[in-house]
């Protein structure tokens, strides 16, 4: 016996759309087994993991506050992807644009002002933007796997933010805890509703961002210059476009946004650096920008999905005392359910048993003569 | 059951049925191969004939249907079964190892265990003896493709079978060497032997085959004698109606028109190992006419267009020249600009995007040379302009499809290359240079490109053609070179032009000295 992948004549639409879905429902049955497994009522589980995070308008915000990373990450991610280039490195990106934007409110506490804030932004983008660039000059100069590259990178960036708030930047009147001093007033992103919640204008960045790639790569020419030498890189050095430019491009691009999510955590929800920055949301914005098909709108969507899976891991530990690290179960199931179903979508199982299958007479239609 | 009687019959098959998705590519084909004789399978590019022989040879299992071999029913499920059975086939595209010698490529296909010396011995034993000659001890790197077809040959004589399958076996050749194949197919026949040979080209098959089946849309519409048939005979059974031919008017004062298109000095230095150097090209194409490009496949051609498209730049601006002015440091997209136009030899992933609409693949080679008509301010693409400029084309080239504006991968290959010639047509270019622009193609949509190819250049554009198919260059071109070994010959006006001279340049007959040594030959 042995199996074996053969190509569906035709892409159902309907499939396509419906995959994400289908992955998720997936995901909850699988989870359910698991709940059980551990001897908690799965429905009581589920309530206090999917349902109870976000029954409050408070925990809205704390919904977007954790979905505003992920989907700038994931937005970035989507043009690479779609360029068949493959960054995995947002993670350490994050990490460089939270250091290097916050070189203003840590080495210059006293200069203050409305300008502070769009130069730390700025020079988030630039760090996580030059951080990228890193696997990029790589791989278009040594030919390099930029897959093993950006993630090697990674480690070197989290080191190297352990390091820095250990050492150089650490706060000197802080009792020797590993965190810079807090930022002052004027490098604080500010929130969007004070009165209901935390959430930061981070936020806005991401749907503003999302919005932005969505109209780059649907309606603009070097959205279509990133699809096609994406699926056929062949057919786009014949469109005269180029590959490394692209390289550069996509690199540069997802460096920056993944930048700008890292300034704006530090800057909005967390006010200081630390040794620890990012809960992973480098690696999570990449089952982001699966589970909403490469679609910077369906990225949105799924943003709010895997942020949901953070919070109600919290939510768990707290009620039932089970790890939180179900969080990073349910989003391996999650990725894992929609590969699965994409890849059923596109091929269908066949069995090929060793005896030989009857052949069955196809009724003759018509004589060919 | 209605068993046939003639047990002289090698290979019976009855209701062959293969299907792919909705295509129905062998429609309950039936063929019978008699002990000692030529089989011809007859049929366009897209008939059915690849995906027969595949499940004669074990590729593919069929849907239903019977196979008999010696008149008892057999299941062929791979290709080994298909070498124990004895039916031995040499591939159209060849498979072996560039970086092995002759006498490793055979040992990895025998799998038997013997030790190369002896395989390299039977392998020169056998060569000879058949009048292929060949070093079983010689890299197939270093070898031109009429050698690596022997190797194939004589990998499949080794297993001494009694049916052999050959798939387009002269379409790398040089007609001198297909003469020599021919010599040799005749003396297998002699030994008893059966060939089951494919081709497409009507005039071979009518001298060394005994019978044919003709195949059009993956169902048998005939057996005959080719003998007692005339080519357009069988070229009607093959296509179905009459091919319109070309009309090509002759081209008049060409010899004072302006050269839009000047390759001078035209050198490269091979990209791999294995890829062929481009040495001294010099080539001019004036206003108005075609000029034809003549070789067996992988002798540079590849390289070539690669070169003049500027897909590759040259060091030397002037070794490319386009109406007159250095392009050899240009992009395509520059070269585009000057008013060049391309159409490359693969369609799917080189000429067109195979998951995008035919409207984007327009502006896959138009964004530039377009870009007012096309994309708009800050980059945005105006879908409504490329969509009536793709609509524009596809009725223009007669292009059939399923949807206004399908994937190009849904197209069938030669309405493809309909709309990919289309699109540079419609651009008006200067200079359009094209490789294989009918590769593939169905008779119909061929006589369509060839006659459109000439009357881009009637109107006065520079048309540089190369091609494979001699009798397509012969169709539309008012000179014809021949490109060996990464080497260009002087171009022969079509007067002067016949497939023997141009046969001899193919196999290698020194370049720029075609009269002489047609002379001493």
């Amino acid at each position: 016996m042995r199996l074996e992948l053969v190509k569906r004549p035709q892409r159902s639409m309907l499939f396509s759309a419906l995959s994400p879905f289908i992955a998720f429902v997936l995901t909850i049955i699988a989870g359910a087994i698991m709940f059980a497994l551990l001897g908690v009522n799965p429905l009581t589980a589920f309530r206090i993991y999917f349902i109870e995070p976000i029954s409050q308008v408070w925990q809205m915000h704390e919904l977007a506050i954790k979905a505003a990373p992920l989907i700038l990450i994931a937005v970035g991610l989507s043009v690479c992807y779609k360029a068949n280039i493959w960054n995995i490195g947002a993670e350490g990106q994050f990490i460089l644009g939270g250091i290097v934007g916050s070189i203003f409110p840590v080495l210059f506490p006293q200069f203050e002002g409305p300008l502070v804030l769009p130069l730390m932004l700025l020079f988030g983008m630039v760090g996580g933007a030059a951080y990228a660039a890193i696997p990029a000059l790589l791989k278009t100069r040594f030919n390099t796997n930029e897959i093993l590259t950006s993630l090697m990178l990674v480690y070197v960036a989290q080191l190297f933010l352990d390091w820095l708030v250990r050492g150089p930047w650490r706060d000197p009147q802080g009792h020797g805890f590993p965190q810079t001093i807090q930022f002052n007033d004027s490098a604080i992103l500010p929130e969007l509703l004070p009165e209901s919640g935390r959430a930061n204008w981070g936020f806005v960045f991401a749907l503003v961002a999302a919005i932005l790639i969505w109209i780059l790569m649907s309606r603009m020419l070097k959205g279509f210059e990133v699809r096609v030498l994406g699926s056929s890189p062949r057919a786009g050095r014949f469109a005269g476009f180029g590959l490394n430019r692209m390289v550069f491009f996509a690199f540069l691009l997802s460096g920056a946004l993944a930048g700008l999510a890292g300034i704006s955590e530090v800057s909005g929800a967390i006010g200081q650096l630390q040794p620890v920055i990012s809960p992973g949301y480098g690696f999570t914005a990449i089952i982001v920008a699966f589970l909403g098909r490469l679609n910077p709108l369906g990225i949105v969507a799924a943003g709010l999905v895997l942020a949901l899976t953070y919070l109600g891991g919290e939510a768990v530990q707290s009620a039932l005392g089970i790890s939180d690290k179900v969080a990073r179960v349910f989003q391996g199931m999650l990725l894992f359910f929609v590969l699965g179903c994409d890849t059923l979508i596109h091929y269908r199982i066949r069995l090929i048993g060793f005896a030989a299958p009857k052949l069955e007479t196809v009724p003759k239609l018509e004589e060919a003569r | 059951m209605s068993a046939d009687q003639d047990g002289a019959n090698l290979l019976e098959v009855r209701g062959l049925t293969k299907i792919f998705g909705t295509l129905t590519a062998c429609d309950h084909v039936d063929l019978n191969i008699a002990k000692g004789e030529i089989h011809a399978l007859l049929g366009e590019n897209g008939a059915g004939k690849s995906t027969l022989v595949k499940m004669l040879f074990g590729s593919l299992e069929p849907n239903s249907g019977e196979i008999f071999w010696n008149g008892q029913a057999v299941r062929i499920t791979s290709p080994g079964t298909a070498k124990k059975l004895g039916i031995g086939m040499v591939f159209q595209h060849f498979s072996l190892f560039e970086a092995l010698t002759a006498a490793e490529n055979i040992a990895l296909s025998l799998d038997d265990g013997s030790p190369i010396s002896t395989i390299a011995a039977k392998a020169r034993a056998l060569s000879y003896s058949y009048g292929l000659p060949l070093d079983p001890l010689s890299l197939v790197g270093d070898l031109s493709v009429g050698e690596r077809q022997r190797i194939e040959i004589i990998r499949c004589l080794l297993q001494t079978p009694q049916l052999i399958i050959l798939d387009e076996p002269t379409s790398v050749l040089t007609p001198q060497e297909a003469d020599k194949l021919f010599e040799t197919l005749e003396r297998l026949r002699s030994e008893g032997k059966s060939i089951l040979y494919i081709s497409h080209r009507l005039e071979e098959v009518k001298r060394i085959c005994d019978r044919a089946t003709v195949l059009r849309h993956g169902k048998v519409v005939g057996h005959c004698n080719p003998r007692q048939e005339t080519a357009s005979s069988l070229a009607r059974m093959m296509v179905g109606n009459e091919v319109q031919a070309v009309v090509r008017a002759p081209a008049e004062g060409i010899e004072t028109a302006p050269v839009l298109l000047q390759i001078r000095e035209l050198t490269r230095k091979p990209a791999t190992p294995f890829s062929i150097p481009l040495r001294n090209i010099n080539l001019e194409v004036r206003a108005g006419e075609v000029i034809g490009i003549a070789g067996v496949a992988g002798n540079g051609q590849g390289e070539f267009f690669e070169s003049v498209s500027g897909e590759v730049l040259q060091q030397d601006a002037g070794s490319v020249r386009i109406r007159g002015k250095g392009a050899g440091g240009l992009t395509i997209t520059g070269r585009r600009l000057m008013g060049a136009a391309f159409v490359p030899e693969e369609r799917l992933g080189h000429g067109a995007a195979p998951r995008m609409k035919l409207s984007e693949n327009l502006l896959l080679s138009r964004h530039a040379t377009d870009g007012k008509m096309f994309v708009g301010a800050g980059g945005m693409v105006k879908g409504d302009a490329i969509y009536t400029a793709a609509q524009r084309i596809i009725k223009a080239m007669d292009v059939r499809k399923s949807a206004p504006d399908p994937e190009a991968a849904a197209l069938s290959g030669g309405n493809l290359q309909k709309f990919i010639v289309g699109r540079e047509l419609d651009r008006r270019p200067s200079v359009m240079v094209v490789n294989q622009p009918t590769w593939g193609v169905d008779a119909g949509a061929a006589a369509h490109i060839r006659q459109a190819l000439i009357e881009l250049a009637r109107s006065g554009s520079a048309v540089l053609v190369i091609s494979q198919d001699l009798d397509e260059l012969f169709e539309i071109s008012d000179a014809i070179t021949v490109m060996h070994n990464g080497e260009l010959s002087k171009p022969l006006p079509i007067a002067e032009a016949t497939f023997e001279k141009i046969g001899l340049l193919m196999g290698g007959a020194e370049p720029g000295h075609a009269e002489h040594t047609l002379e001493t030959a």
